[in-house]
């Protein structure tokens, strides 16, 4: 998908949500900041999909709730429409509650089992003050339920009826009855069949161009948020390592990592599976209580000089659109374990 | 060749308080010496309860019918103790979460050097060399360290490994892999896929990959089987099923899937309504509500026929996909 070009309505400047921990058994106890997500920065325009992705514990969820404000961050800016959400109290943010929502994952787990679906739905609305008249919320449920696929008599059910899909479908329109401007998707189709994920990503794609949503789109799957997004962030260990425009992301990966995650990705397809270059990363993900020094992939990066334990890269431009946090230019085109000067 | 798992007319059925539940029903394949076998389906296809049925390992209210023949010994009417020398032993079994798998309070040397003592008669010096061959095959790295820690000292990736391992000691001829890498990161997968490769060139073992993901069957199997609502809708070489599908169900499965080599220019054509309830099959096929070419004479259970050589499928309809 080629990007929308507007002014971004979301910019996010440095965000940092570091958590204080206390580790170690009776003896050798000790504090340690935990840096979920660490100087992260992007914009966001109006209708544009921004994908986030990256191994589990690489602080995409933490990302994805720090910019609602449901974590609070430790440092950084969170502008939305100008207005820098980190300094606002709870009751000023109440005011761009409807204006920011969120999908979860597991769809079941994420609706209340003792309520009906009309008011799952409806509870967005309900919830502050000012809500519409009773007659009026229901109508705009049953419209919602109607617009994601789903029938308007079902909203005196309750979600132990509904498959996976379906309450996926509840979950969205939930998020949706409030005309909401940006939707924050944390692996929402991850929990669902193969059939019944296309249904819900095509719905999502056809609810962002219909009210022109902004979405965040976090998922471990690089199929599914090379289909969903129009530009990508890479994220390890809390830090964004590249982001870039969608199709160029996958046809030419700029940093070692993304590389290797591209690489790592099974195609449905026999012969490119086989005949594929694979770069396989060698030892485990570090604990991100003591992340690497320098460049915090290096632990892992077949090209790591002696600078990258020295020094973080910065996330520089290296073409219009694209930024990538390396020493080096395109470190792939050297061969593995020559490190240049 | 001769095959080292052959099942036929397999029907398991499941007693619950709502009815009864149909979860595999008519089902026959087999897989050969050396030979990779991919199982595909969406949850609920039966594709993993054929294995269990075929094992043993069915839930307490779980019934199965038919003949299960590994190497002339008919799995099925095996008494548990027969079962118990040919499961772990000549069958070697991983599932998608290792730590249910492996006991939390004895280490990784305990588990394996008993595995060893137990079927293969070593002592247990011999054990704990021959334990530490395998992890290093799966390249755990430090195997000699690793070998005196507990699962919880793993991470989910190395434990995987460690599963596997496991599943090898007794040097199976079959190996059967349920979702082994769903729970994983796609890094880790892409080293557990290459362990799997490298475990059936080197010991020539037929491994059985049970998986709702399409590409890790890509990469891995040389034949694919696959399911919908606990039957066989189509078997065929890899190539032939991502090139030339045959069943509507497998072309659509193929068609609903995002692609990492696609852009997204086009949209996904997913497949519309959902899995049919199996306590409430549906007469005739049973794909027939969410196909687009259904006939009136869908309402038939389609046969499953030979279309080729080793090629089947189940659809009345004579035209491919």
């Amino acid at each position: 998908m080629s990007a929308p070009t507007a002014a971004p309505i979301l910019e996010v400047a440095d965000l940092r949500v570091h958590f204080p921990m206390r580790v170690g058994g009776f003896l050798n106890r000790r504090d340690v900041v935990l840096k979920a997500v660490d100087g992260v920065s992007f914009a966001l325009a109006r209708g544009e999909t921004l994908g986030v992705v990256g191994e589990s514990g690489c602080g995409k969820s933490t990302l994805g709730r720090a910019v609602l404000q449901l974590i609070a961050p430790t440092g950084g800016r969170v502008l939305w429409q100008g207005t820098d959400l980190t300094t606002l109290d709870r009751a000023a943010l109440r005011d761009y509650r409807q204006e920011l929502q969120v999908i979860f994952q597991d769809p079941l787990a994420s609706l209340d089992p003792r309520m009906t679906v009309g008011d799952i739905v409806a509870e967005p609305l309900t919830a502050q003050p000012g809500s519409p008249p009773r007659a009026q919320v229901r109508s705009l449920v049953k419209d919602t339920l109607a617009r994601v696929g789903l029938l308007p008599e079902m909203i005196n059910r309750y979600p132990h009826e509904f498959s996976g899909g379906q309450c996926q479908r509840i979950g969205i329109a939930r998020a949706m009855i409030v005309r909401p401007q940006l939707i924050v998707c944390d692996e929402p189709v991850s929990a669902l069949d193969v059939s019944i994920q296309a249904q819900i990503i095509n719905l999502l794609r056809e609810l962002q161009r219909e009210f022109g949503l902004s979405l965040i789109f976090i998922s471990h799957d690089l199929s599914v948020v090379r289909h969903t997004s129009h530009r990508i962030l890479v994220l390890y260990l809390g830090k964004v390592l590249e982001i870039a425009p969608a199709d160029a992301l996958y046809t030419e990966p700029l940093h070692p990592y993304t590389r290797a995650l591209i690489s790592a990705v099974p195609l449905p397809d026999p012969k490119r599976e086989r005949g594929k270059q694979r770069l396989v990363l060698h030892g485990d993900l570090p604990s991100p209580l003591s992340p690497p020094s320098g460049c915090v992939f290096r632990t892992r990066c077949p090209w790591a000089a002696a600078v990258c334990a020295e020094q973080a890269p910065l996330l520089r431009e290296v073409q219009p659109g694209r930024r990538v946090a390396c020493h080096f230019d395109a470190p792939g085109e050297r061969a593995p374990g020559a490190a240049a000067q | 060749m001769a095959h080292v798992l052959r099942i036929r007319d397999l029907n398991t059925r499941f007693d619950t308080p709502e009815g009864e539940v149909a979860a595999v029903n008519d089902v026959s394949l087999h897989v050969d010496a050396g030979e990779s076998l991919g199982i595909v389906g969406e949850s609920g296809s039966g594709k993993s309860q054929v294995f269990m049925s075929a094992l043993g390992l069915l839930a307490k209210n779980g019934r199965a019918r038919g003949h299960v023949d590994f190497h002339g010994i008919d799995l099925l009417s095996s008494s548990n103790e027969e079962l118990n020398r040919v499961r772990g032993a000549r069958i070697g079994m991983i599932f998608q979460d290792p730590m249910t798998s492996l006991n939390p309070y004895l280490t990784v040397a305990t588990q394996m050097t008993e595995v060893l003592v137990e079927h293969r008669g070593l002592d247990s010096v011999a054990a704990r060399a021959a334990a530490l061959r395998y992890l290093e095959m799966v390249e755990v790295p430090e195997a000699g360290k690793r070998l005196d820690q507990y699962p919880h000292e793993f991470s989910g990736g190395m434990r995987q490994r460690v599963m596997i391992a496991m599943a090898l000691l007794c040097e199976p001829e079959l190996l059967i892999a349920d979702e082994p890498t769903t729970a994983l990161d796609v890094t880790v997968q892409a080293a557990i896929l290459e362990v799997l490769a490298d475990v059936k060139r080197r010991l020539d073992t037929a491994i059985i990959l049970i998986t709702h993901d399409l590409g890790v069957v890509a990469g891995l199997c040389e034949r694919v089987i696959v399911m919908y609502a606990g039957r066989v809708v189509e078997q065929g070489t890899v190539e032939e099923i991502f090139y030339a599908p045959q069943h509507p169900y497998t072309l659509a499965l193929l068609n609903s899937m995002p692609r990492a080599d696609r852009g997204a220019a086009q949209e996904l054509q997913a497949i519309p309504g959902q899995p049919p309830n199996l306590q409430r099959l549906p007469p005739g096929c049973a794909y027939r509500e969410r196909c687009p070419v259904a006939e009136a004479r869908c309402i038939e259970v389609p046969a499953l026929r030979e279309i080729g050589a080793g090629r089947l499928k189940a659809c009345h309809r004579e035209q491919p996909a």
